[in-house]
This record gives C-alpha cells, structure tokens and sequence, in this order.
C-alpha cells in the first residue's frame, strides 16, 4: 500500500529472515525422519502403525483442546506433529496402540494445552506423555522387541549391561541393530538429524555439547565406558532432538550450559547408580522444571549497563 | 439462615473439596480406592460435628488470644476417639489409612469449620455446618477414591467390574495420580458450573 513512498522503519525486533514455527516445525520433522524410517525397517510395520497413531491422536486432541479452549486451532503449525513423532520415538516397538493413544493425549492435554498451548509449557510435552505412561504402564513400557525379529523379547543394551554387564558392539549401536524404543535404535540417524538441525540453526549447539560432554567425562572418571553410554540408549536422541526443544530450555546462552550440564550429571547418576537403566527422559524432565530459575538468573549485561 | 441451607451448602456451593479446596492432604494420600476415600471421609465428618458442637458450645468461654490452641485440644480428642473406634472395629481399614487418622488434627478444614463457622453462630447451626461439610467432604473423597480405583485396580469398593481385558493404570493410584484425577475433575466440575453461575459470584 505504502509502496515507493519512502521508509517505513517499525520498531524493533527487526525480522530478518522467513522462521516461522511452521516452518521450524517441518524442518523439525524432515530431521526425524532417518531415525523414524530406520525404526520402521528395525522392527517392522507395528512402528509404523505406532508413528501414525501418535500423529492422528495428536492432531485430533490438539484441535479438541484448541476448540474447548475457544483460541485459534493451529495444528496445521506442526508442533502438535512433532510430539507425536518425539513421542513415538521413545515408545517400545510392540507397545499396544491404545497406549499410544492414551500417551499422546496425555502429552497434547496435560503437557501443553493445559498451560496454554505452544510456548507456555514448563515441560516437553512428549516426555509427560511418556513419563505418564512408563508410571502407568511399567511392563509394556519396558517389553522391548529383538531387531527384525518380531514377537521374540530382548532387553536393551543399557539393560543388558545393567542386569548382566553384557557389552554391546559399537557397530550395532551405531547402525541400529539393536532393540530399544523406536527413536534409540540407531545412533546414525539420529546425528544425521541432529547435524541437520544444528546446520540450520534450529538448535543451540551449547545444550548437546555440555549434555553428551558431561555424560563422556563423568563415564570416564567412574571408570565407565564413555563410549557405550554415548551411543547406547536415547541419549544422542535426548540430547538432539529433545533437550533442545525451544519452549522448555533456557534462553540464556550461559543457562543453555547449565541446562546441559545438569541433564548430564543426573543421567549419570541414573544410569549408574539408580535403579533405571535409562535416565534420559527423567534427566531432561528434571532440567525442564529449573529452567525458569535459570533464566532468571542468568540474564547477561545489558552492551553498556555496568558490572555489578 | 436456615438450618437446611447451611446443610445444602457443604454438600455442592461451598463444597469443601471442589469450592473451598481445604483438606487436600488426606485427599490426596488415602483416595487411592473407594473404601479409604469413604472412611477417610467419615472419620473426618466425625470430627467436624464433634469438634465443631465442642468449640461451638465454648466460644464464649475460650478466651479469644489462645483460641487456636483450645480449638485444636478439642478437635484432638475426637479425632483420637475416631482412632480408637476405628482400631477396634474397622482393624483392616485403619491399618491401610495408618498415620492420615491422626493427621486428620490439622487437616485445615476442620479447624477453618470451627474458626469461621461453629465459633460464630449458635449451635445447631454449627451441628447443620459440620454435616453439611461432612457429607460433602465425604462424597468428594469418595468419588475420588471410586475414579482412581477403577483405573487403577479395575474395580469398585473392592468389587472386581472391568474384566481381563483390562490393564491397570498404576499411576492412578501412586500420588501423581491424586494431583491429576483431582485437577481434571475440578477443571470439569468448574465447566459445568461456569454455565450457571457468574464470574463475580465466584469471587
């Protein structure tokens, strides 16, 4: 309208570039996909019928909620897709789908509709859902699938190492030829998502490195095998794709650090010294609940303000 | 002031659990199933009717600085007839509630009824008071104690109604589950009240 009659300066933050959350959302989903398509061809179509379960109760509670809520119904945004998809990867291959179901609604309702929708969520919705259902479903929630053998059970290499301190190759971990939740199969996929993400700038490069590097150095000071740990379980998954969510991690560059650090040390001393073999979703549940602390408290000077 | 009103207004208006939010401790510790929230419930009315013609009957001889304290000594000795009581006829049920029978001396609702209401007004209102209270905390708790066991055990008052099919949802009963059955029923309850009453009364 104002076209050719001169400069219009509005005021600041001054949009530079076309990120929207819809835009962040999809590209979220293009960096799940290897993990997803691996964990599709690790344990067959039961996954996949667990993928699209979690997507369509997803989409449908989000715009049930939006609409007894009477705000807005977004769910073409892609964020009620990408915890469905976060949730589908920390889920057993031979979980029941009516699970799924109820984990998805769980995650949308209580996770995130009840605070408000989309940023207003203390937790990561998809790690509610499946906090709630390994509290209300121990035994299917930890029934864990031998890799392209269905209906024969095997423990996860995290177990395996806890209960018997059995090892599991590097190769299987990395290549995904082991059991577990359908997102910790592979290691591979998960950093060719990861770097993806990190290439694009979606996620901050500071909470995976102090995540995993906290996780390294305290393995290797408990005379652990660093490498193992790193690879084994949903820690590459949890510390790429769900400590990085945007809404439940510190804004604070120094908070981003403290977040990762904290994430580290308390899966540590999950993994070793408590009575989970995994600790991934509790660690960064935990770290969810601080952030509002630490961001309060790690606010940077001000370009001019003077040193306290 | 009708002694009925004063009755009616525990039970739904001015419930204790869903309006008034008093008492969650033992709300949210022994609700785990039907029989608990229900004995729960009543031992606490007990209390509330005892505590509150006691305290009711002595307003006007308890000196106003030490009140608290006074209050407190009456509400003690009918909660540990409650505790008796339930020890020798109810053993099974008052092992399961254990130490939440003695606490039920400082569940606020009971002290906040005889503060508030039993203190200030005759006596067979506070007789009215306490019951209506009592009834309404009694329902809240069982009805809380009825959802969570059905999910989390399949049955009701102990009554087997959802077949094999079913698998329990354990977190209903665990403690997390009382914080959720609680807010997702108060969040239901307060829809269907939103219809007929409005923001300013709410107040």
């Amino acid at each position: 309208m104002s076209k050719g009659r001169g400069l219009i300066v509005t005021t600041s933050p001054h949009v530079r570039d076309e990120d929207s959350v819809t835009k962040i959302m999809y590209n979220v989903v293009l960096a799940l996909l290897p993990a997803l398509i691996l964990a599709v061809r690790t344990f067959g179509l039961h996954a996949l019928w667990l993928i699209i379960t979690c997507s369509v109760t997803a989409l449908a509670s989000e715009a049930l909620a939006q609409k007894l809520r009477g705000v807005k119904v977004t769910i073409n945004d892609g964020s009620a897709l990408v915890t469905a998809l976060l949730l589908a990867m920390s889920l057993p291959p031979n979980l029941p789908l009516w699970v799924a179901v109820v984990g998805t609604v769980v995650a949308i309702i209580l996770g995130k509709q009840i605070f408000g929708g989309l940023g207003y969520n203390y937790f990561n919705p998809a790690l509610i859902g499946r906090a709630f259902l390994l509290a209300s479903f121990p035994v299917l929630m930890t029934t864990w699938e031998k890799p392209f053998v269905d209906a024969q059970a095997q423990a996860t290499p995290l177990g395996l190492m806890k209960m018997e301190g059995v090892a599991t190759p590097y190769s299987d971990l990395f290549m995904g030829s082991v059991s577990g939740s359908l997102g910790e199969v592979s290691a591979l996929a998960i950093l060719i998502g990861g770097l993806y993400l990190l290439y694009k700038g979606y996620i901050d490069w500071r909470i995976p490195l102090s995540y995993l590097g906290t996780v390294v150095i305290f393995m290797t000071i408990l005379g652990e095998d660093p490498i193992f740990h790193l690879l084994a379980g949903s820690l590459l998954a949890g510390a790429f794709f769900y400590a990085t969510d945007m809404v439940t991690t510190p804004i604070t560059k120094k908070g981003r650090w403290i977040f990762g650090i904290g994430a580290g040390i308390l899966l540590v001393l999950i993994r070793i010294f408590g009575g989970y073999p995994e600790g991934v979703l509790y660690s960064i549940i935990l770290m969810n609940m601080f952030v509002p602390i630490i961001d309060k408290y790690t606010v940077p000077t001000v370009f001019g303000e003077v040193a306290k | 002031m009708s002694l009925w009103k004063e009755f009616a207004k525990g039970l739904w208006d001015e419930n204790p659990v869903w309006v008034l939010l008093l008492g969650m401790c033992p709300l949210l510790a022994v609700t785990n199933t039907a029989v608990n929230g229900l004995a729960m419930g009543l031992a606490t009315a007990f209390v509330l009717l005892g505590g509150g013609i006691v305290n009711s009957l002595l307003k006007n001889v308890i000196p106003h600085k030490v009140r608290i304290p006074c209050y407190i000594v009456v509400i003690a000795t009918f909660v540990t007839i409650a505790d008796y009581v339930m020890a020798a006829y109810f053993p099974e049920v008052h092992k399961l509630l254990g130490l939440f029978i003695p606490l039920i001396v400082v569940n606020c609702l009971i002290l906040g009824r005889s503060e508030s209401f039993a203190t200030q007004n005759p006596v067979h209102y506070a007789i009215s008071d306490a019951l209506g209270m009592g009834v309404g905390f009694t329902w809240a708790l069982t009805f809380l104690g009825i959802i969570r066991e059905i999910f989390g055990f399949g049955s009701i008052f102990g009554v087997q109604v959802l077949g094999d099919w079913f698998t329990p949802w354990i977190i209903a009963v665990l403690p997390a589950g009382a914080f959720l059955t609680m807010g997702i029923v108060l969040a239901i309850f307060n829809v269907l009240k939103s219809g007929s009453t409005s923001e300013a009364e709410c107040h």
